[in-house]
């Protein structure tokens, strides 16, 4: 879950990492106030979580209160980088001499978190790393051991800053990583991290992601991990029933049970010429199909839709009867596709068939029907 | 396969009490596999579709010598129990469950590492090795068929999809085997591609990747670099899938410009790698190149 820089700022301003004074505001009267009691020139900075908003002209400048309360209005309500803006930052300008980089990350492939710091902060660090290299330090964390003081001041002594700059510096890290245990983020992104012309260490912008398999451990985020505002409004439904979707712009609807099936559904619809309208990986069980089911045919774009189920665990009998069930009580009247595999499938089949449902046992012949009906419903 | 399962391989069931544990321990039996004992805490002296029941994982270790766990445990529980298996002295642990937090996972991976313990998973389902009948996983059991045919793959479902392919074109598999939709997990391509090198039961590999980090990428700059000496035929999903959404598997996300179908699909096709454009395609393109 990723979190709004002023949720992330929030959180570093409570573990002692300085970050500039700054207050979020929803309202332009709101931003105006808040610029007021900072005072002298402000930034406001558009709340989005994608990344490359400067660019995109969601950080804007202002002189005094009025402008702040001018800018804001304009850009709350906006979209930007295909986000709509609800809120926006209200903070000091700093007098930045220097800009740094640092992040804490999990590295994938070394199975380990990675801490990269750079003095050449400010722009994107993949830009770093193609145009100076050499201006990127890289340190993985042994999880036993963790991230002491020395280890960060060995790392950034490899920048060759000067003392001051890898004893402040080195200070950060090594709260950050213990931020990042405690809240369980999968990433920390200081960019820039802005030394002033005061000889402060200020972290100008920060992006902070929570792994969402952690969200149990932190009744805080409860709340807050079932409203993201990346979320559209059917994913927003499908977190509160606990499914895994995705809305895709097509007009089939699809349930799956397990990724790696489910993505492979979607591609293989498109392949053959139909129009995916979403990802749905449910687990086989027979609640979970109802709501699954039910759940699609809200979908107003949906003109059919199609169970794909590969059983293992998951019983065909036990879904076929689900899938009928549903059909009867709600007297949905859009059209259904079925694919059943694995374990009792020729119960299911003779269930789903019973019911006049179409139902069939190859993937490709399955979904080249559900493409068919669809296309039909169409064309009606 | 060595350092995989063997005839040596004797199983413990981590969370075998619960339904999960239960049904999966029944299933394993049924299909051929050892399963010694199973350790649920408080359980002990218990038994499951006649497997002994521990509190411990060192009892089960100690008197029954299982060298191989599976684990059914919830996710808030499963760095215990992984920790405890490693220390037990278990040589493989398997992982099936999904939500393992991340840091627990760098954790135990961790410390598996240094004690020499191979992980697979977390939110994998396991592996089986028709030609010895034994499976320390979720599949089902009849889609598969001995054979010469290795699968790799970070996906279940889609996995046994595949599996059942190359059972119909006769092929048959020696090892299948699932490392999981995390993040981060255990055992990987490269690692796994390793292994069925050196198998010589297996004559060509089935590597199913899908979007989210570079793992693919790196698989087929090994492949490259080692002038990898056995066919591999490679299969991506998550093709269609959105930038910045999670696809199910908390792995399976696009970051910006990484991770993407394309790039996984150009980095196999430059290590002359054949990717298939639909999963039947796999088994179609491995019967041309071994059968």
């Amino acid at each position: 879950m990723k979190l709004f820089e002023y949720e992330a700022k929030l959180i570093l301003k409570q573990r002692g990492i300085p970050v500039p004074r700054s207050e979020n505001a929803t309202t332009p009267q709101q931003a105006e106030q808040a610029a007021q009691q900072i005072g002298g020139a402000v930034v406001i900075k558009s709340q989005i979580l994608v990344s490359g908003r400067g660019k995109a002209g969601g950080i804007k400048f202002a002189d005094d209160a009025a402008a702040a309360g001018k800018v804001a209005a304009e850009l709350l309500g906006s979209t930007i980088k295909d986000c709509r803006v609800n809120s926006v930052l209200i903070e000091e300008k700093l007098d930045i001499v220097k800009q740094f980089y640092v992040s804490i990350a999990v590295d994938r492939l070394a199975k380990k978190y990675v801490v990269l710091a750079s003095t050449s902060g400010g722009i994107d660090i993949e830009e770093i790393a193609r145009t100076a290299p050499e201006k990127i330090t890289r340190q993985w964390i042994d999880p036993t051991a963790g991230l002491q003081k020395a280890d960060a001041e060995k790392m950034l002594s490899r920048l060759r800053s000067d003392e001051d700059t890898v004893k402040h510096f080195a200070a950060i890290i090594t709260e950050l990583y213990k931020t990042l245990l405690d809240y369980d983020a999968e990433l920390i992104e200081l960019n820039p991290l802005a030394r002033t012309s005061a000889g402060e260490f200020i972290a100008a912008d920060a992006r902070l992601i929570i792994d969402d398999n952690a969200i149990f451990r932190h009744p805080e985020f409860k709340e807050r991990s079932l409203a993201r505002p990346d979320d559209t409004p059917m994913e927003k439904e499908a977190r509160k029933l606990g499914f895994s979707y995705v809305d895709l712009d097509g007009n089939i609807g699809i349930i799956g049970n397990g990724a790696g099936l489910m993505m492979a559904t979607v591609d293989l619809v498109q392949t053959m010429g139909g129009k995916p309208g979403n990802f749905l990986d449910v687990t086989g069980s027979g609640s979970n199909i109802k709501k699954g089911i039910l759940f699609l045919m809200s979908k107003p774009e949906n003109k059919a839709v199609f169970i794909n189920i590969f059983g293992g665990i998951t019983r065909c009998d036990v879904v076929a009867k689900a899938v009928t069930e549903t059909l009867r009580e709600s007297g949905a009247n859009k059209a259904v596709v079925a694919r059943l595999m694995g374990t009792n499938e020729e119960e299911g089949a003779r269930i789903l068939k019973e019911a006049g449902i179409e139902c069939y046992r190859d993937l490709e012949e399955a979904v080249a029907a559900a493409v068919r009906t669809a296309a039909g419903v169409e064309q009606k | 396969m060595r350092n995989l399962l063997t005839q040596d391989t004797r199983v413990v069931v981590q969370g075998i009490t619960g339904t999960e544990g239960r049904l999966q321990t029944a299933a394993m039996v049924r299909y051929g596999t050892k399963v010694v004992a199973g350790v649920t805490p408080g359980k002990g002296g218990q038994e499951v579709e006649g497997v002994p029941v521990y509190n411990t994982m060192a009892e089960a270790v100690q008197l029954q010598k299982a060298n191989t766990s599976i684990v059914y445990v919830p996710g808030a529980f499963v760095g215990k129990a992984a920790f405890e298996a490693i220390n037990a002295g278990i040589k493989t642990l398997v992982i099936i469950t999904d939500g393992v937090p991340q840091k627990d996972s760098i954790g135990f991976i961790d410390h598996a590492a240094k004690k020499g313990v191979i992980v697979v998973g977390p939110n994998c389902p396991g592996l089986i090795d028709p030609r010895l009948r034994m499976k320390v996983g979720i599949m089902a059991g009849h889609i598969y068929t001995p054979g010469t045919v290795g699968i790799v793959s970070r996906s279940g479902t889609l996995t046994y999809e595949i599996s059942w392919y190359i059972t119909q074109t006769g092929l048959g598999q020696s090892t299948c085997i699932g490392i999981g939709g995390d993040p981060v997990v255990g055992l990987d391509y490269i690692q796994m591609l390793e292994m069925f090198r050196n198998d010589p039961g297996t004559k060509g590999v089935i590597l199913i990747g899908e979007i989210g980090g570079n793992a693919e990428e790196l698989a087929a700059d090994y492949i490259k670099r080692t002038k990898y000496p056995k066919p591999v035929v490679a299969y991506i999903a998550g093709r269609m899938a959105p930038p910045g959404k999670r696809m199910g598997h908390a792995g399976a996300i696009i970051m910006g410009n990484s991770g993407t179908a394309k790039s996984k699909t150009a980095a196999f096709n430059s290590a002359g790698v054949r990717v298939a454009e639909k999963p039947r395609d796999t088994a179609r393109i491995m019967k041309e190149l071994i059968g």
